[in-house]
């Protein structure tokens, strides 16, 4: 670490900038990360181990919980699949409106979430354009667990794709023409060339793509319903639970989506940490 | 097969089927805001009676929201068994812009289907610090006021229409008085939450603004919930009648086949158990007897009622909030 400071150092700044960076940066992800994740568990746990387990065990903390997971558990390996085919498509083969499927995968990212339930509700909602005929054959899509896996599946489709797009752009297609020449078939050639180079950024893609899936609030709401115990996602109902001023349950399920998110960051560490040796690189030009 | 599996299993057919077919009844109660503690209680002691005379097992659900927003949700496919709202303009809406429940649905059931009421009080910090008593001092310059939006929130409906009854009063009925009057009370509003419960939390959380328009039940339950020592009630001169009104929705009932229970589910709110679970949580009992016993936790307040003052909920909503409507004007001004 010393070694790699001393080395910028004498390329960039001096001491004094480099220190003064440092101490900004580190005082800025304390103050605006650091204390309000603190806050959430102590305020989670302020009445005690006892009250905090209880919370989490309460039928409706539960309910959402598994929610949760059973809605990540879908939406990421569908946005894997998504994924691996759209970045393979568009790394590997020239086609018309390449670029339309590229900004297509984006659309997510730039519209509001609001906006990605609402587009569901106009699409499946009763009043809406598949309405009737989904009613008249008794299917429930909106406000019951398909239109929350729906648009979760909506909110987080990019992550994988965006991550693998660059990396097998970068990578060419070298490698998987000389599989083929040498007499490879389409799907041999993807298990043992082209998942080899891409596992890493994979990796990397699902873990941020399931730490959205389950932290995702804005979609999800407007298509919940918010019926407990059936429609309520952790996010959701963290925010019942604080409007009901049950502040230590509504802490606690929050401290559980924080912890996901704290064991979220340590694994993509390790992941950047294994890339990094075995030398395989993660991001485009990393 | 072990438990884990099978809760995957469960889930997973749960995700597929949208109705279930287990023996017990299940019910959806989806309601507006304030209610939750309300129908937590009720809830309970409906499926202990239910058991006792029937034998059936019945579940019921909740959902909570503001209550415009919940009427566009049953709308747009929520599949409410009983719809328990703010105010008769959102179950209108059912029967409008949808055919969910007849026209006549208000007739269905007694006190135009409002089994409690309830009604507008303010809720300022202890002592009083800025001296709030009554509407007029709400549009004073230096006063934050804090109510939601009346586009969403039924609670915020009523606030803004006992604020436009307390200023007809005061001006001789002239119209463009209460305008203004209305006007000035809105201007004072920083923050337009879209649910009564979000507005409290605004006022008693994040301690934002001097006075909190709340239903008189929510009010109540701050103080309680929050400590006696934070928070006053003040009794304004003049309020409005609030007849939160209750309705099965009936397709979703056909369809469902628990139009028995959910009608009975309604009927019990009548009942003098169901009136005393209503005053105990500060909701104005219907039932004389039951309100006799409960008269001294309610203040004795001047109530002015949504027909006699603005000619029922239909035309109050279309005059004062229907899109381009009175809150409209008022809001684009500010």
């Amino acid at each position: 670490m010393a070694t790699q400071i001393q080395r910028r150092i004498s390329t960039h700044e001096s001491v004094s900038v480099t220190l003064l960076l440092i101490v900004v940066a580190l005082s800025y992800l304390v103050l605006f990360l650091g204390i309000p994740l603190f806050a959430v568990f102590v305020q989670a746990l302020s009445k005690g181990w006892e009250l905090y387990w209880k919370a989490l065990q309460e039928p409706d903390a539960w309910s959402a919980i598994k929610l949760t997971l059973l809605t990540a558990a879908i939406a990421v390996p569908a946005n894997l699949v998504f994924g691996v085919a759209a970045a393979w498509a568009i790394a590997k083969f020239e086609f018309k409106g390449k670029s339309l499927l590229i900004t297509l995968i984006d659309l997510p990212f730039a519209v509001s979430p609001v906006v990605s339930g609402l587009v569901y509700v106009l699409l499946f909602g009763a009043q809406g354009w598949f309405g009737p005929w989904l009613q008249a054959h008794d299917i429930k899509l909106i406000f019951a667990v398909p239109g929350i896996v729906l648009a979760t599946i909506f909110v987080t489709f990019p992550f994988i794709a965006r991550e693998l797009i660059p990396l097998m752009q970068a990578q060419g297609k070298e490698e998987e023409e000389a599989a083929v020449s040498l007499g490879a078939s389409g799907w041999q050639t993807f298990w043992r060339v082209t998942l080899p180079n891409i596992k890493w950024g994979l990796l990397y893609g699902v873990i941020l793509c399931n730490a959205r899936a389950m932290g995702e609030f804005g979609a999800v709401s407007v298509v919940s319903g918010h019926i407990r115990g059936m429609t309520n996602t952790m996010p959701l109902h963290v925010e019942i639970l604080y409007n009901e001023y049950n502040f230590v349950a509504a802490f606690a399920v929050a401290s559980l989506l924080a912890l996901l998110a704290l064991v979220t960051l340590v694994v993509k560490s390790l992941v950047e940490w294994q890339a990094k040796r075995s030398g395989e690189p993660l991001h485009h030009g990393a | 097969m072990n438990r884990s599996t099978l809760t995957a299993l469960t889930l997973i057919a749960a995700l597929f089927s949208g109705a279930s077919h287990a023996a017990e009844i299940k019910l959806l109660n989806v309601s507006y805001d304030p209610t939750r503690e309300l129908y937590q209680d009720y809830n309970a002691a409906f499926a202990k009676y239910w058991k006792a005379k029937t034998g059936d097992d019945v579940i019921i659900s909740a959902s909570h929201g503001g209550s415009g927003k919940q009427a566009r949700a049953i709308i747009d496919g929520l599949e409410a068994d009983v719809a328990t709202l703010a105010l008769a303009a959102d179950i209108d809406a059912l029967a409008t812009k949808s055919d969910l429940v007849p026209a006549n649905w208000q007739t269905r059931l007694k006190h135009n289907s409002s089994p409690y009421t309830s009604t507008i009080v303010f809720l300022v910090r202890k002592g009083n610090p800025k001296n709030i008593k009554d509407w007029n001092d709400l549009v004073k310059p230096s006063v934050a006021v804090i109510t939601p939006n009346p586009k969403t929130s039924g609670g915020a409906r009523w606030n803004y229409l006992a604020a436009w009854g307390y200023a007809l009063k005061h001006n001789s009925n002239d119209q463009a008085k209460a305008q203004e009057f209305v006007s000035k009370l809105y201007a004072n509003v920083p923050v337009l939450d879209s649910g009564a419960r979000g507005s409290t939390t605004t006022f008693v959380e994040r301690g934002i603004g001097d006075v909190l328009l709340a239903w008189e039940n929510e009010a109540f339950l701050a103080v309680k919930e929050l400590g006696p020592d934070k928070f006053d009630i003040v009794a304004p001169s003049l309020s409005i009648l609030a007849e939160p009104p209750v309705s099965v929705v009936d397709k979703n009932v056909d369809k469902h086949g628990t139009r028995k229970v959910a009608e009975a589910y309604l009927e019990y709110l009548y009942s003098p158990e169901g009136q005393e679970i209503a005053a105990n949580n500060f909701y104005r009992p219907t039932d004389e007897k039951v309100a006799k016993k409960y008269a001294k936790q309610f203040p004795k307040l001047n109530l002015i009622t949504i027909d006699e003052v603005f000619g029922g909920w239909t035309k109050a909503q279309k005059t004062h909030f229907a899109d381009g409507g009175v809150f409209d004007q008022i809001y684009a001004k500010k």
